[in-house]
């Protein structure tokens, strides 16, 4: 496992590893955030605002007098999860869909397409936007709109691979042999085009983070005392003038978080054997 | 070596060329090569693949894929030493002193523009002449190579001419800039044999007339010894024999070229024992492709194909590509509905639909396809793919499956140690023994087997053949055998049926196949496939009628061969369908009279 984590790595181009130590930076710290932040995420510290960086609070104080390192890092942990939990989610249902599309064919695949184009058609941020309004903003709301938001996307590129590998022969030879929809999707098929589904999950999760935040930042995302770095940048923008720690360290976060991703993605290569 | 009276063309003496790859490590892929070509003459590059022979092609053309280095003590066509040109003076050679013929015309042209403008490409590049000039010559080729209208054809964009037409035409354009070095690789391989037989009787008279000295990359000894002068034979990389065409074919002296020969004229199998009761039924049968209207297909592809196999007998199915052959397969296994007819396993009905059969019966009928490469699936290992049907058709697990696996390895004569491995750790020969396995590991009554061999090198595809017919006899498989191999076909079946425009013209077994009584096209095709012998295509070229290419059947009725048939009857062929005609089992579908079948109209006519 090591040796296999290791020639991974190796066969990364450089840019590869800066996206990989990003990723694995931010990852690390969503995980842990609980353990390792040193306040809880609503706790008011001090009294001074958008003070610098000091001792006791390495990045500062936000514009409540709260430590912004904690919430920064609870921050990441509420962006990371939600955008990683969306992004699974959308790829799970894009490609099953994409595959029972492609391997049943004829009319299944006729409706499940042109609903997709439908949804395609809409403008997703407006449409996140209405649902959130019209819903009020909670958790299990935001992740299952970010995941319903890229599951159209997800399922044509799913379903153009698929399409590709069912007119192979080991597909038809499976067909012959009598098996089933289910077996050929998750045995035949899938394993074929993991790799190009890790890249597009990769994307997705970089799209979904830029949507959470965007939302975040409109007011619409997590809710207070909670935030995700969106809200972190939002609450924190009248420290802007002062050039406040608070809002310049979020901002590099989602910085660092996405292009660190797109790196990664972009060094692994097409057919996946990196 | 050769006649010092001739003076020499093409010099190639201690050619090396080795791949270094990024790792460091060298990879040989041709050593220590040397031969040379008088003026004038046909050079044969003959090898299985990864021989080095279209490497060593390329070389002369300056050309190395991969990037690898060639090296060599003499390379030179005419007065031109190739290794020491440099890059920039490599592209004034290429296309104008020497040219290059590939194997697949239909992927070397550009679609996008006419078959004109892609032809005088070559001489209007190396500035030798503008462009009414240029297509003048190139319409005065077009006639020399026998494409039709010579005059209009350069209009035409590439898909709108037959496969060898395309071919021909790519010989017009490598020798419109008159080069001192044609380099043909493989140029009738990827066609049919009765369209192979115009290609090289044409391309082989333009080489004459336009005195250029030839390679021909093949691996076709056949083919080979119908065009060439020389021959040089090459294993793994290295040069295995050289010698004058006769001498090679008749009195070889590495056993490496005697086990080519060998392979190219396959044994004739004695019949199977004949068991009286029939596995598989086939009646009146018709299939195709899109959308189904009042029981006919949009593309109607199989017309009223009946026929029947017995237990342990082997059938073969042979007809040019566009027959109709595979659609057969693919209807027999279900894969594809027949819209009529009807299919019977020993005594009971098959669904057309494979979805409505039931697992026994899809269990009986195994296909084994022809690309080894796309048939197995490469995230799986080999283990993998031969227990699924056993889990699939037997519930087999565990320790019952593992020792079923090694006996099927033990039959398909594979090594036990690559189980574990995945179809791209796998040669092409044992790719093929793998798919063949998994047909046999659900034990099946029925086995087609969909040109199997037809991606594989002589030797070894001999090898695979030679296991099929021994499976079938000792396991008393039903095989149905798929080729546009006639030789091979009619070496390894019981019995022959050969479809043309997705219709039977005639069933007979071997014996009444190998008698004189023939529908005209199975004379036609018998005729085409190249013999062992220099003198075939020149004896050819003098019966053979004017030129027979493309698939006619237009009509639903008559006689599908009626457009190509040299010997149709006026006022009866072309207005009542072909009867059906049977004597002693054989089954022929024309309108001439039994004891007229009988007689080759090409040598009575001529």
């Amino acid at each position: 496992m090591t040796s296999r984590l290791y020639s991974f790595v190796r066969a990364l181009s450089a840019s590869g590893r800066v996206g990989l130590g990003f990723v694995t930076f931010w990852l690390l710290i969503a995980i842990f955030a609980p353990i390792i932040a040193p306040y809880s995420i609503g706790e008011f510290v001090d009294r001074t605002v958008f003070s610098g960086w000091s001792n006791a609070y390495w990045l500062g104080t936000d514009f409540l007098g709260r430590d912004v390192l904690s919430r920064l890092m609870w921050g990441a942990r509420y962006t990371v999860l939600l955008a990683l939990g969306a992004a699974i989610l959308a790829v799970t249902i894009g490609t099953s869909l994409a595959l029972f599309a492609a391997i049943r064919g004829g009319w299944i695949d006729e409706v499940l397409s042109r609903i997709m184009d439908t949804l395609i058609s809409m403008p997703s941020k407006i449409l996140a936007l209405v649902l959130v309004a019209a819903f009020g903003s909670s958790l299990t709301l935001l992740l299952a709109i970010a995941a319903f938001t890229y599951v159209p996307g997800n399922f044509r590129i799913a379903r153009a691979l698929a399409m590709n590998l069912i007119a192979l022969d080991f597909v038809q030879v499976a067909r012959a042999r009598g098996e089933g929809t289910a077996y050929i999707a998750w045995r035949e098929v899938l394993p074929n085009m993991i790799h190009p589904l890790l890249a597009d999950m990769g994307l997705r999760f970089v799209f979904i983070v830029l949507l959470l935040s965007g939302l975040s930042f409109l007011g619409l995302g997590v809710q207070p005392p909670y935030a995700d770095l969106g809200s972190l940048v939002r609450e924190n923008v009248s420290g802007l003038t002062e050039g406040a720690l608070a809002i310049i360290a979020p901002a590099i976060a989602i910085a660092t978080l996405t292009v660190g991703a797109n790196l990664l993605i972009d060094a692994l290569k097409p057919g996946g054997k990196a | 070596m050769t006649a010092p009276a001739k003076d020499i063309a093409v010099e190639v003496r201690d050619l090396d060329i080795v791949l270094n790859t990024p790792g460091g490590s060298r990879k040989v892929i041709v050593e220590d090569i040397s031969f040379a070509v008088p003026k004038g003459e046909v050079l044969a590059l003959i090898g299985e693949s990864g021989s080095g022979k279209t490497t060593i092609a390329l070389a002369l053309m300056g050309y190395s894929r991969f990037g690898a280095d060639i090296t060599a003590n003499c390379l030179r066509v005419g007065d031109l030493h190739i290794d020491r040109l440099s890059q920039s003076e490599l592209p004034t050679v290429r296309g104008r002193r020497i040219s290059y013929i590939a194997q697949s015309a239909a992927s070397a042209f550009n679609p996008s523009r006419t078959i004109m403008s892609q032809v005088i490409e070559p001489l209007l590049v190396h500035g030798l002449a503008d462009r009414k000039t240029a297509e003048e010559k190139a319409v005065a080729l077009f006639s020399a190579l026998a494409l039709p209208s010579p005059e209009t054809i350069g209009s035409r964009y590439p898909h709108q001419v037959s496969g060898g037409q395309l071919q021909r035409v790519m010989a017009a354009m490598a020798l419109i800039t008159e080069p001192e070095l044609v380099i043909l690789d493989e140029p009738t391989t990827a066609l049919d044999v009765t369209t192979q037989v115009e290609v090289l009787k044409t391309i082989k008279s333009a080489l004459k007339q336009s005195g250029a000295t030839a390679i021909y990359v093949s691996h076709d000894l056949a083919v080979v010894a119908q065009v060439a002068d020389r021959i040089v034979v090459l294993k793994d990389g290295h040069l295995c024999e050289d010698g004058a065409v006769g001498k090679i074919l008749h009195d070889p002296d590495s056993d490496y070229t005697r086990s080519l020969l060998t392979a190219v004229q396959p044994q004739q199998r004695p019949d199977a024992e004949a068991a009286p009761d029939n596995v598989l039924t086939v009646g009146s049968v018709d299939a195709g492709y899109g959308r189904i209207k009042a029981g006919k297909p949009a593309i109607p592809v199989l017309r009223d194909v009946s026929f029947s196999i017995r237990r342990g007998a082997a059938l073969g199915v042979i007809g040019e590509s566009g027959s109709g052959k595979s659609t057969l397969a693919r209807v027999i296994a279900g894969l594809l509905p027949a819209t009529s007819g009807e299919i019977r396993l020993g005594d009971t009905l098959l669904a057309p639909a494979m979805a409505r059969r039931t697992r026994e019966q899809l269990r009986r009928v195994q296909i084994v396809f022809q690309h080894a490469d796309t048939a197995l699936n490469p995230s799986h290992s080999v283990e993998e793919i031969l227990t699924r049907p056993l889990a699939f058709y037997y519930g087999m697990k565990g320790a019952e499956a593992r020792a079923r696996v090694d006996e099927l390895l033990d039959l398909t004569r594979l090594p036990k140690d690559i189980v574990k491995r995945r179809s791209s750790e796998l040669s092409g020969g044992q790719k093929q023994r793998v798919n063949l396995a998994r047909a046999l590991a659900a034990n099946p009554d029925v086995l087609i087997c969909d040109e199997v061999t037809s991606a594989l090198d002589t030797v070894v595809a001999a090898a695979v053949l030679d296991l099929i017919d021994n499976l079938r006899r000792d396991l008393g498989i039903a095989t149905i055998f798929i080729s546009h191999d006639i030789s091979t076909a009619r070496a390894f079946c019981d019995d022959l049926l050969v479809l043309y425009a997705g219709r039977l013209v005639e069933l007979a077994s071997r014996d009444r196949f190998a008698s004189e009584t023939q529908h005209p096209y199975t004379r036609l095709l018998v005729e085409s496939v190249p013999e062992l012998d220099t003198g075939w295509l020149a004896r050819k070229s003098a019966l053979a009628p004017p030129s027979l290419s493309g698939q006619g059947a237009s009509s639903d009725t008559l006689c599908p061969f009626l457009s190509r048939c040299p010997v149709a009857i006026g006022g009866v062929c072309d207005t009542l369908p072909p009867p059906r005609q049977e004597q002693a089992g054989q089954i022929v579908i024309c309108h001439r009279e039994w004891n007229q079948l009988s007689i080759d109209p090409l040598r009575t006519g001529s």
